[in-house]
C-alpha cells in the first residue's frame, strides 16, 4: 500500500519551495479554476472530499468552513496554524520548507470561500527556516500577483508555548494577548482573531485544498475510508530504522507504517509501545498496532489521530520515564488558566517524578489515575484532556511496570 | 424573557443573565471564585459547574447564558463530586496558613472547603513556592502562594479603572499575579482588589494584623469623603482593642448599591476614616479666655451659647454650617435659627484646591451633604458672614467643622474676622487651626458615632448607622443644638436623629413621604430631585 503521493510529491526536488518549481509541477491551476467558482459552491467540495483538520481535532474542514454567519458584513479571517508543536509531529515543518507555495495557493481558495480578504500564518517561533522559506514564498506569491488583489497573507511568529497551538490560544496570542485559550462559546467561526469571525486551518489540511479543487473531491475522498478523505502525512519518530515524514492514505494501518515504511524497529527490535497521534494521544500496545490511522480508526481504538505524530518504543524504553516526560511536558507548557489543568499537570508530574527516582508510594498510580479523570473534561481548551490521555493509559496499560519500581513497605 | 427550571424551581429571568445569577433568583447559591457580576466572564476556576438536561457533563454556570426551558441541576452527585475535585486542586498548592492569614474568617477557600470539600488531603509533594508579602502598591500587598489565580483583580484593573496594573505572569502552576514592570498598584481604587480577592492573597496593608475578622462588628454607613454618598460598611473593633492599640475603626468595605457604587469605593474614602481615632479628636467642651483653654461641662457651654443667642440681636449672629452635617443636624440647626431669628446663615466654603473627580466615583465636592444643605434653605453667603465678622457687625460666630484658615478665603482676612467677634463657638469631631481660635469649643460626634442622613449629589437620602460610641463627651451636632434649644423655650421633642428626620420630612417638601423605615438600607431618591 505505497499510493500516491499527493502532499510531498515535490520534496524530492531541490528546489522544490520556489514559484518557478511550482509552476512547473502544476501550481496555481487550482486558483485559477478556484476563482471561476461561487464560494459555496468550493465549500461543499471539500465538504464532499471528507476532508478533515489535520492539525489534531480532526473536525471536517468544510463543515468548519460553513460556520462562518452568512452575509456577515465586518471582516473575515482566516488562520492558519503553523504553530506545530505536539510532541512527535514535524509534517507541517516539511510542508513550510519544502512546498510553501502549496499553503499559499490553498489560502487563497480558502479565503475565497470563507470570503476573507486577510489570512494570518502564526509560524511556531522556534521553526527558523519554516518561517523564512515560507516569507519568501509569500513574498514571490506577491510579486507574481497572486497577492495584493484583494487578498493579503501576514506572516506572524510565536513564542515558544505549546498552548498557542490551541486555536483560541492562537488568536489570544496573535492579538498582542498572553496565549490563553478563550471561552466558548462565543465560538471563532462567530467572533474570532480580533473580534472578527475567524477560520482556523492547520498547514497540511490547507495545503490539501488544491488538489481537491484540481482533482475533485470524488477522487480525494475515495483515498480514503469512509469517513476521512485523502492522504495524511505521519511523523514517525522513536525506535525504527527509518524515521521521518511518510505520506500515506488515511487507511494504512500502525503496522505497516512501522514496518513497511519506517523499516520496522530498532534497538532490541522488540515493539512495547506506540503512541500513534502525537503526545496527547493514549499509547497502544505492540498487539494493537493492527489499526487504521484514520480519525476513527484510532476513536475506536481508543486513541486518536490526532496530529498524526507515531512515536515508537521498543523493549528498552522505560514507559514510566516516557510518562514523566511526558508528565513534565504539560506541567510546563500548561498555560496556568483553568485550575484543574493548572493544579495537577505539575502534581502529577510530581507523582510520576517520585515513582521514577524510587520514591514513588503504592497509592500514587491510583491518585494519578483518579486525579486525571476527576481532571478530564473541566476545562476550557483540549489541553488537559490530551494530557490525561497518556496519564491513563500509559498507567492501566503498562501498570506492573510502573509497580515495579515502587518500593514495597 | 427566558424561563428555566433550577432544582425544580421554576424562574423567569430576564434575557442574557447567566446561570450564577439565575439560580441566585431561585435562592440558590452556586459556588465560584473568579465570577464576579461587575467584571467580564473570565471561566477560569472552574467551580460553577452546574448540570444541564441533555449536556453530557458539567457547565460552568458564569458562561452558560440561561435559555427557555434550561433545566438546570446544582447539586447532583456529578455536580458535587467536580466541586470537590476543583476544591482539591485549588488548594494542593496553598499553604493552608490560616492561622497567619488576614482573610482567615472570611476566605472562601475556608468556606467552600467547609460546604463542598472535606476530602482527605493526598498531595504530599513540596508544594510549589512563590513571592511572599510583596507590597504592590500603598495599600494592597500580595502573597502569591495564598493566590487562586482567579484574575479578579487583573479584571478590575483593566475594566474599571482603566490603569491595567496587574498581570498573570508565568505558566502553569508557577502563575502568579504580578505588577508589569514599571508600575505600581496605585490608582485611586485599588483597595477594592481586596474586597473582590476570594481568598488572602491580596490583604490591605492598613488592617492587616490589626484584628481577627470575627472579632469585627458592623454597621451599615455611607461614606462622607464625598457627594456620591458610596453605601460602606463601617467595621469596629470593640472586643479586642488591644489588638489595634486602642483603634476602634478597623476599616470601611463597599456595601453594594447598584444605583450609588455598585460594589466599589474609591480608597480616598476607604482610608479617610483615621480621623476618628485621630490625636487632634475633640473630646470635651473647652472654653478659651484670655489665650488659655480649659475644660468645661456641657452645662456651662450650652447655657454659655443659648445665653448668647438670647441676649443678641439676630442680626448681630452669623452662622456656618457645614455640608459635612447630617440631614438631621442642619434641620436641627435651621429650627433654632428660625427660633432666634438669624438670617446670616450659609454653608459652603470655597476650598483651597479644587477637588478631584472622575467619571467612575469620586466626586469634586467633598462634601457628603451639600445637597441636603441646599434643599433645606440654608445655602447663604458664607463670605458675607465672613465680612461681617470683619466689619464687628457680629458677636457671635458659630462655625461647624470648616476649618476657615486652610480654605481659600486669604489668611489674614479669616484672622482679623475672628479677632474681631466677641464670641466664636466652633462645633466639630476635630481640632483645627480655626478651632484653636475659638471661645468654645463643642465636640461633635465623628458620622460613625452616630446615626443619620446624607442627600447625595443626585438627590438621594441614604443612612448611616452608628457603629461605635461617640469619644469622650462628643455629641452629634443635632444634640447639641437640641440642648441649646431648650433653655430658648422649645421642648426637647427629638431624643434621637429619627425624630429630627420625622420632623424635616414634615417641614421641606423635598423630603415629604420619606421616613427611616422607606429609606431602607440603600436609600431613596428625593422625589423632585434634578441631578
Amino acid at each position: 500500500m505505497t499510493g500516491e503521493t499527493i502532499l510531498t510529491r515535490n520534496f524530492e526536488r531541490s528546489d522544490s519551495h520556489t514559484l518557478r518549481a511550482y509552476v512547473e509541477t502544476g501550481g496555481y491551476r487550482a486558483w485559477a479554476k478556484a476563482q471561476a467558482m461561487e464560494p459555496a459552491a468550493i465549500v461543499d467540495e471539500v465538504k464532499r472530499a471528507n476532508l478533515r483538520g489535520l492539525g489534531g481535532a480532526g473536525f471536517p474542514t468544510g463543515t468548519k468552513w460553513s460556520f462562518i454567519p452568512k452575509n456577515h458584513a465586518g471582516p473575515v479571517y482566516l488562520v492558519i496554524n503553523a504553530d506545530e508543536g505536539e510532541p512527535g509531529t514535524f509534517k507541517d515543518r516539511y510542508l513550510l520548507e519544502r512546498d510553501p507555495h502549496a499553503l499559499v495557493e490553498g489560502m487563497l481558495i480558502a479565503a475565497r470561500a470563507i470570503r476573507s480578504a486577510t489570512a494570518f500564518v502564526y509560524v511556531r517561533g522556534e521553526y527558523v527556516e519554516p518561517w523564512r522559506r515560507f516569507s519568501t514564498a509569500v513574498r514571490e506569491a506577491y510579486e507574481a500577483g497572486h497577492l495584493g488583489k484583494g487578498f493579503d497573507i501576514v506572516v506572524h511568529r510565536g513564542a515558544g508555548a505549546y498552548i498557542c497551538g490551541e486555536e483560541t490560544g492562537l488568536i489570544s496570542s496573535l492579538e498582542g494577548k498572553k496565549g490563553w485559550p478563550k471561552l466558548k462559546p462565543p465560538f471563532p467561526a462567530i467572533k474570532g482573531a480580533f473580534g472578527a469571525p475567524t477560520i482556523v486551518n492547520n498547514v497540511e489540511t490547507i495545503c490539501h485544498v488544491p488538489h481537491i479543487v484540481n482533482r475533485g473531491a470524488a477522487w480525494f475522498a475515495a483515498l480514503g475510508t469512509k469517513t476521512q478523505g485523502g492522504t495524511r502525512m505521519y511523523s514517525v519518530s522513536g525506535r525504527v530504522v527509518r524515521p521521518g515524514v511518510y505520506e500515506a492514505p488515511v487507511g494504512i494501518t500502525l503496522r505497516q507504517l512501522i514496518y513497511e515504511r519506517a523499516g520496522g524497529v530498532t534497538g532490541n527490535g522488540r515493539l512495547k509501545a506506540v503512541v500513534p497521534g502525537g503526545s496527547s494521544a493514549a499509547i497502544l500496545t505492540a498487539d494493537e498496532i493492527d489499526v487504521t490511522m484514520d480519525v476513527d480508526g484510532l476513536k475506536n481504538a481508543g486513541t486518536m489521530a490526532g496530529s498524526a505524530g507515531v512515536i515508537v518504543m521498543d523493549e528498552t524504553v522505560s514507559i514510566p520515564e516516557s510518562l514523566m516526560v511526558v508528565a513534565r511536558f504539560y506541567a510546563h507548557e500548561s498555560c496556568g488558566q483553568c485550575t484543574p489543568c493548572r493544579e495537577s499537570t505539575g502534581w502529577i508530574y510530581k507523582m510520576t517524578r517520585r515513582i521514577v527516582e524510587g520514591r514513588g508510594r503504592k497509592e500514587d498510580l491510583d491518585t494519578i489515575l483518579d486525579v486525571a479523570k476527576r481532571g478530564a473534561g473541566t476545562t476550557i481548551c483540549a489541553f488537559y484532556d490530551g494530557a490525561v490521555g497518556p496519564y491513563i493509559s500509559y498507567i492501566e496499560k503498562f501498570r506492573g511496570e510502573f509497580e515495579a519500581l515502587i518500593p514495597r513497605a | 424573557m427566558p424561563r428555566l427550571t433550577i432544582n425544580g424551581k421554576a424562574v423567569e429571568v430576564p434575557a442574557g443573565t447567566n446561570l450564577i445569577e439565575a439560580a441566585r433568583s431561585a435562592g440558590v447559591e452556586v459556588p465560584h471564585y473568579c465570577y464576579h457580576a461587575g467584571l467580564s466572564i473570565a471561566g477560569q476556576c472552574r467551580l460553577c459547574m452546574v448540570d444541564i438536561d441533555k449536556t453530557p457533563r458539567p457547565t460552568i454556570a458564569c458562561n452558560t447564558v440561561a435559555a427557555d426551558g434550561m433545566v438546570v441541576q446544582t447539586e447532583t452527585d456529578r455536580v458535587r463530586e467536580t466541586r470537590k475535585s476543583i476544591m482539591e486542586f485549588h488548594l494542593i498548592n496553598h499553604p493552608l496558613d490560616c492561622p497567619v492569614c488576614d482573610q482567615a474568617g472570611e476566605c472562601w477557600l475556608q468556606i467552600y472547603y467547609m460546604q463542598h470539600g472535606l476530602y482527605d488531603p493526598r498531595m504530599t509533594d513540596e508544594k510549589v513556592h512563590k513571592p511572599k508579602a510583596v507590597p504592590l502598591g500603598p495599600h494592597v500587598i500580595l502573597d502569591a502562594e495564598r493566590c487562586i489565580l482567579c484574575s479578579r483583580c487583573v479584571r478590575f484593573c483593566d475594566e474599571i479603572t482603566g490603569t491595567g496594573e496587574l498581570g498573570i505572569f508565568e505558566r502553569g502552576d508557577h502563575s502568579e499575579i504580578g505588577l508589569f514592570p514599571g508600575h505600581e498598584l496605585d490608582n485611586k481604587y485599588s483597595g477594592n482588589v481586596v474586597d473582590i480577592c476570594p481568598v488572602g492573597a491580596l490583604t490591605d496593608r492598613d488592617f492587616r494584623f490589626q484584628v481577627r475578622v470575627w472579632y469585627l462588628e458592623t454597621a451599615k454607613s455611607v461614606c462622607p469623603g464625598c457627594a456620591r454618598g458610596c453605601n460602606i460598611e463601617v467595621h469596629v473593633n470593640r472586643r479586642r482593642p488591644h489588638h489595634a492599640e486602642g483603634r476602634r475603626v478597623a476599616r470601611l468595605k463597599p456595601r453594594f448599591n447598584a444605583d450609588v457604587n455598585r460594589w466599589w469605593i474609591c480608597d480616598a474614602g476607604r482610608y479617610g476614616f483615621g480621623f476618628v481615632d485621630g490625636a487632634d479628636r475633640l473630646r470635651v467642651p473647652a472654653r478659651r479666655e484670655g489665650g488659655t483653654a480649659s475644660d468645661a461641662t456641657w452645662d456651662e457651654a450650652i447655657a454659655a451659647v443659648a445665653g448668647a443667642l438670647r441676649r443678641l440681636p439676630p442680626e448681630e449672629v452669623g452662622v456656618i454650617a457645614s455640608p459635612k452635617m447630617s440631614n438631621e443636624d442642619l434641620f436641627a440647626l435651621r429650627r433654632l435659627l428660625d427660633v432666634c431669628a438669624v438670617r446670616r446663615v450659609a454653608v459652603q466654603v470655597p476650598p483651597r484646591a479644587p477637588g478631584d473627580e472622575d467619571a467612575i466615583l469620586i466626586r469634586a465636592d467633598k462634601n457628603p451633604n451639600s445637597m441636603g444643605a441646599e434643599l433645606m434653605g440654608l445655602g447663604g453667603d458664607a463670605r458675607a458672614v465672613l465680612t461681617a465678622a470683619r466689619g464687628r457687625q457680629l458677636k457671635l460666630l458659630w462655625i461647624f467643622g470648616h476649618d476657615l484658615l486652610a480654605s481659600a478665603w486669604p489668611e489674614p482676612e479669616v484672622l482679623e474676622a475672628l479677632r474681631r467677634v466677641e464670641t466664636v463657638v466652633f462645633t466639630g469631631p476635630s481640632a483645627n487651626l480655626t478651632s484653636a481660635h475659638a471661645h468654645w469649643v463643642l465636640p461633635a460626634a465623628a458620622w460613625v458615632e452616630r446615626d443619620g442622613t446624607y442627600t447625595n449629589f443626585e438627590g438621594r437620602v441614604q443612612r448611616f448607622r452608628q457603629a461605635t460610641e461617640p469619644l469622650g463627651q462628643a455629641l452629634p451636632e443635632w444634640e447639641i443644638v437640641g440642648r441649646i434649644l431648650a433653655p430658648l423655650g422649645e421642648a426637647p421633642s427629638a431624643t434621637r436623629a429619627e425624630h429630627w428626620f420625622r420632623q424635616l420630612a414634615a417641614a421641606v417638601p423635598a423630603f415629604a413621604g420619606l421616613s427611616y423605615q422607606s429609606l431602607g438600607d440603600t436609600g431613596r431618591r428625593l422625589a423632585g430631585a434634578n441631578p
